[in-house]
């Protein structure tokens, strides 16, 4: 039904935009990871010094190591706020179901900096939770690891991403056609043994979907950082971050950057085999 | 008929329920009381109601003039992205060609890695091609990765399509070319509305790409940014809840567009 | 004879010892609905419902799409609360009890087999939420499945089975609980016509063979007849009548379930001295006089002829031929008398290549089947 010609003018733009724009730029990335930096000048000498760097100096091991453990902790409280609240929207909100939903989403389409920033002012020691905990008499004096700490990124990460999650879990648990929850009670099953057994299997896809871009769109992240981590809170994507601006050495920070490339191309496979395993042709 | 799964109460599940959309809105909610607060940001509880902090906002010219930029960056990345990424769509859903899985894969690369690395990449680019960094390098940015997002949106609302209609017009004498004007876009109007909608609330509330590519001339968020850097004013509270209800009216029309495709397509 | 008052049908075959276990003592009553109604919001489904089932009878509910008949079927598998009245079953209180607690289980119209779980982990599926152990599981599965002839199927995936042969499994995984009551949601309506007539043999065979009490939901009249013991006829959410297939077809206690019910002609008479009077129809009847409304079979309205006079006693008429429906091993004569009364008459076929039959005729039938029912 489709000429050549149709096909040619459809395929042909997006390809050399994305091919000249996207493509190329990620190719001078990758490149730019086996250069050296020499008096303040980019040398085009290709070496793997970058690499070995990252293994050999600690402080790059101990940035990345603390980001898997906040990405990790983002992504797994970000699934248990996200997985009950998709569950009890599916299942046991009534009649109020697309007013919750849009309730649930309308956060995402908060500007990311106003969330992150409203948090900045609610945790420090001059902020609205120090203020409400003294006023309250809870505490005496500002608590201070609220703000300026790895605790205070995964906070807010947690919080960005959690309708992020919610969506595909949501999604999963809205096709799960309710006749197999009444078959699964009419066999014997108890309401427990149903969702363990029925509803967390069949849900599985949206779960790992949710689960992969909270931990990938964490790790990757150099903002929450900035505005709440803190000298202790930074993550790999702040020495990114600085080595392309302050501590000038774009090949070093082309070399970071390529690593986390790998990792989240790593998770995004390793959910890819996962969701495999996990999703069954539902008949209709 | 609803199952006895529905129907049935489950208290420690509502109250849980109730704490997660807690925990959302919170933050939100004191941010937008604060911005009526006179004595500022910290503090508990906020006493004095004032307008004072929108005032200062109206007379704020370099505010103004961010939210200029982004407009015009957002109106040209949705042009550019819904241009490109109605031709992909297309290309995805009709055409086979070698390669075709690949270029799927390439497309929504920007949307699954961090931004910060799609960022550096095109500010490497641009070094590399000797352009200065300027609004136009934004756009650029904006337009390139949020390609990705029209394709999927587009994509999607193809697929909703009634082929026969096209089969239809061709039957009777329209050529292809008629046919996409006459027949496929009207049909995808409302997926061109909504994803355009996605786009320009994307672009408008973009950083990490933004970050590497600004010159002079800030964008709404590179400006808040930058105040925050100087100290934390509840004027920032006030340019954050207009953005916030904005925000709010975007995605009630984006919802009910969402609803009307998918009514229409049943 | 008013309304048909059901009786239990002796259950056909005693306890014949079929590889599942029977229930006790066919033909006790094993299930007790008592004045049972259902009310969603303003709309109230079923009203004041009560009937009993044996146990070992294959009864079937039928009606109309809105005659509460899937509500009753739900309320009695524990999906839904009945607002009013309760549910007995063997001298227990079942309405009160979680779906997952009753001795009952349920074949669903599309089946609702597990798309995650093979054929063998469906089939299993009741056994291990109770805690059977494995080897025991094991055996009785493969009983199941060699019941329902899916023995060779066992490792396969639902979503890559017929849509007979997912009911066939569905049927096993309820069957391998040993339920005292079987539901039957329209398992047979997403078939097509052929498949359909097999499996509905094949179901009314095993269901004699292993015993079990079978409760069948269908809108099909030709369905329920065939299968059931006995046909409780819903409408508008009451009891319109339960009794035999025979006995509703030969008495309809109602002129609706003389309609829903195969074919008939509804003669709304007047009885006067004795006779009934219906345009051009005029018959001897026992009814007292007033206003009456009977029901006379196409079957059993005759064509008199040369060979064939009417017999002693019959009540004849005569009517014009307007159009004669051939249909195989019958014809279906529409018929118009004086006054533009339509009739439906069916007769057996003529065996050679006849003349259409045209213009005007005798007709005659025994008065007794003009069936008196209520309106």
């Amino acid at each position: 039904m489709y000429s050549r010609a149709y096909k040619a003018i459809v395929a042909l733009p997006p390809l050399l935009w994305v091919g000249i724009f996207l493509m190329l730029p990620y190719a001078l990335m990758f490149v730019h990871s086996f250069w050296l930096v020499r008096d303040g000048f980019i040398v085009h000498q290709w070496n793997l010094g970058n690499y070995a760097a990252l293994f050999t100096r600690p402080v790059y091991l101990q940035v990345l190591m603390r980001t898997m453990r906040i990405a990790g902790s983002v992504t797994l409280f970000s699934l248990l706020l996200g997985y009950p609240l998709a569950y009890y929207l599916s299942f046991h909100s009534g009649v109020r179901k697309e007013f919750l939903y849009q309730l649930v989403i309308v956060p995402l389409w908060v500007s990311y900096l106003v969330r992150g920033y409203a948090w900045k002012t609610v945790l420090g020691s001059d902020g609205v939770l120090n203020g409400f905990l003294q006023y309250a008499h809870i505490t005496h004096a500002p608590v201070g690891f609220l703000l300026y700490s790895p605790f205070a990124v995964v906070l807010m990460l947690t919080h960005i991403y959690t309708p992020f999650v919610f969506l595909p879990i949501y999604a999963a648990l809205e096709t799960i056609p309710r006749p197999l929850i009444e078959a699964s009670q009419d066999l014997g099953a108890t309401p427990a043994k149903t969702f363990f057994r029925v509803i967390l299997p069949l849900s599985m896809p949206g779960l790992l979907a949710g689960a992969t871009f909270a931990f990938v769109l964490s790790l990757g992240d150099f903002l929450a950082p900035l505005l709440v981590g803190g000298a202790s809170g930074t993550m790999i994507a702040n020495v990114v971050q600085s080595l392309f601006g302050a501590a000038y050495d774009w090949p070093l920070g082309a070399a970071v950057s390529v690593c986390i490339l790998l990792l989240t191309l790593t998770s995004l496979f390793a959910t890819e085999t996962l969701e495999k395993r996990w999703s069954f042709k539902q008949m209709s | 008929m609803s199952a006895v799964t529905t129907t049935r109460r489950a208290p420690f599940l509502t109250a849980y329920a109730v704490a997660v959309f807690a925990f959302i809105y919170l933050p939100i909610v004191v941010l937008i009381a604060y911005s009526f607060n006179r004595d500022g940001v910290g503090g508990f509880p906020p006493r004095h109601f004032t307008l004072h902090w929108y005032e200062r906002l109206f007379a704020d010219g370099a505010i103004w003039n961010a939210v200029l930029n982004s407009l015009l960056v957002a109106a040209a990345s949705v042009a550019l992205a819904l241009t490109l990424g109605l031709l992909a769509a297309l290309a995805l859903d009709r055409a086979s060609f070698p390669g075709k899985a690949l270029f799927r894969r390439l497309v929504l690369l920007p949307l699954i890695l961090p931004g910060i690395i799609t960022g550096l990449s095109l500010l490497m680019f641009v070094v590399f091609v000797g352009a200065p960094l300027s609004l136009l390098t934004v756009f650029f940015g904006h337009g390139t990765a949020l390609i990705s997002v029209a394709t999927t949106e587009l994509f999607a609302g193809l697929q909703k399509l009634d082929r026969k209609q096209e089969e239809a017009s061709l039957d009777l004498g329209a050529t292809p070319w008629q046919t996409f004007w006459r027949i496929t876009l009207p049909n995808l109007k409302l997926s061109l509305i909504a994803a355009g909608l996605l786009i320009f609330t994307l672009s408008m509330d973009e950083i990490a790409v933004t970050f590497f590519l600004i010159g002079r001339d800030n964008t709404l968020p590179m400006e808040i940014w930058g105040r925050l850097r100087q100290g934390i004013t509840p004027e920032i509270n006030a340019i954050s809840t207009l953005i916030f209800m904005v925000s709010v009216a975007l995605i009630s029309i984006w919802y009910r567009l969402r609803a009307r495709t998918l009514r229409d397509a049943s | 004879m008013e309304r048909g008052q059901g009786r239990a049908v002796n259950a056909s075959a005693p306890n014949s010892p079929g590889t599942l276990d029977a229930p006790a003592s066919a033909g006790s009553t094993l299930l007790e609905v008592r004045s049972v109604g259902k009310q969603f919001g303003a709309a109230t489904v079923l009203k004041n419902i009560s009937l009993n089932i044996a146990a070992g009878e294959f009864l079937t509910l039928l009606g109309e799409s809105g005659s509460g008949k899937t509500t009753l079927l739900r309320l009695i598998a524990g999906f839904e609360a009945p607002t009013s009245g309760e549910i007995w079953m063997s001298g227990q209180r079942l309405d009160t009890l979680p779906p997952f607690r009753r001795p009952v289980n349920t074949v669903f119209q599309h089946y609702a087999l597990f798309p995650h779980l093979n054929v063998r982990e469906n089939v299993a599926y009741g056994l291990r939420a109770k805690a059977t152990p494995a080897g025991e599981i094991s055996s009785r599965v493969d009983e199941a499945l060699d019941m329902v002839k899916m023995r060779n199927f066992a490792d396969a995936r639902p979503a890559k089975l017929s849509g007979g042969q997912q009911q066939r499994i569905a049927l096993a995984r309820a069957l391998v609980n040993r339920p005292q009551l079987l539901l039957l949601d329209e398992p047979l309506s997403a078939l097509d016509a052929n498949l359909r007539k097999q499996m509905q043999s094949e179901l009314k065979s095993l269901q004699r063979e292993i015993g079990t009490t079978f409760l069948f939901v269908t809108h099909d009249q030709e369905e329920a007849m065939a299968l059931s013991d006995r046909i409780a006829l819903l409408r508008g959410g009451a009891l319109e009548q339960i009794a035999s297939p025979r006995e509703i077809y030969a008495r309809p206690a109602t002129a609706y379930a003389a309609q829903f019910i195969g074919q008939t002609n509804l003669l709304r008479a007047e009885v006067r001295g004795g006779f009934a009077v219906c345009g051009a129809l005029r018959w001897p009847t026992s009814r007292r006089d007033g206003l009456a409304v009977f029901s006379l079979r196409p079957e059993d309205i005759a064509l008199a002829h040369a060979n064939n006079p009417p017999a002693a006693g019959a009540a004849t008429f005569r009517g014009t031929i307007r159009q004669q429906l051939y249909g195989g091993a019958s014809e279906t004569l529409e018929v118009t008398c004086v006054e533009n009364q339509a009739l439906r008459v069916r007769i057996r076929a003529a065996q050679s290549a006849a003349q259409p039959l045209q213009g005007e005729y005798d007709f005659y039938f025994d008065p007794a089947n003009a069936i008196r029912v209520a309106d």
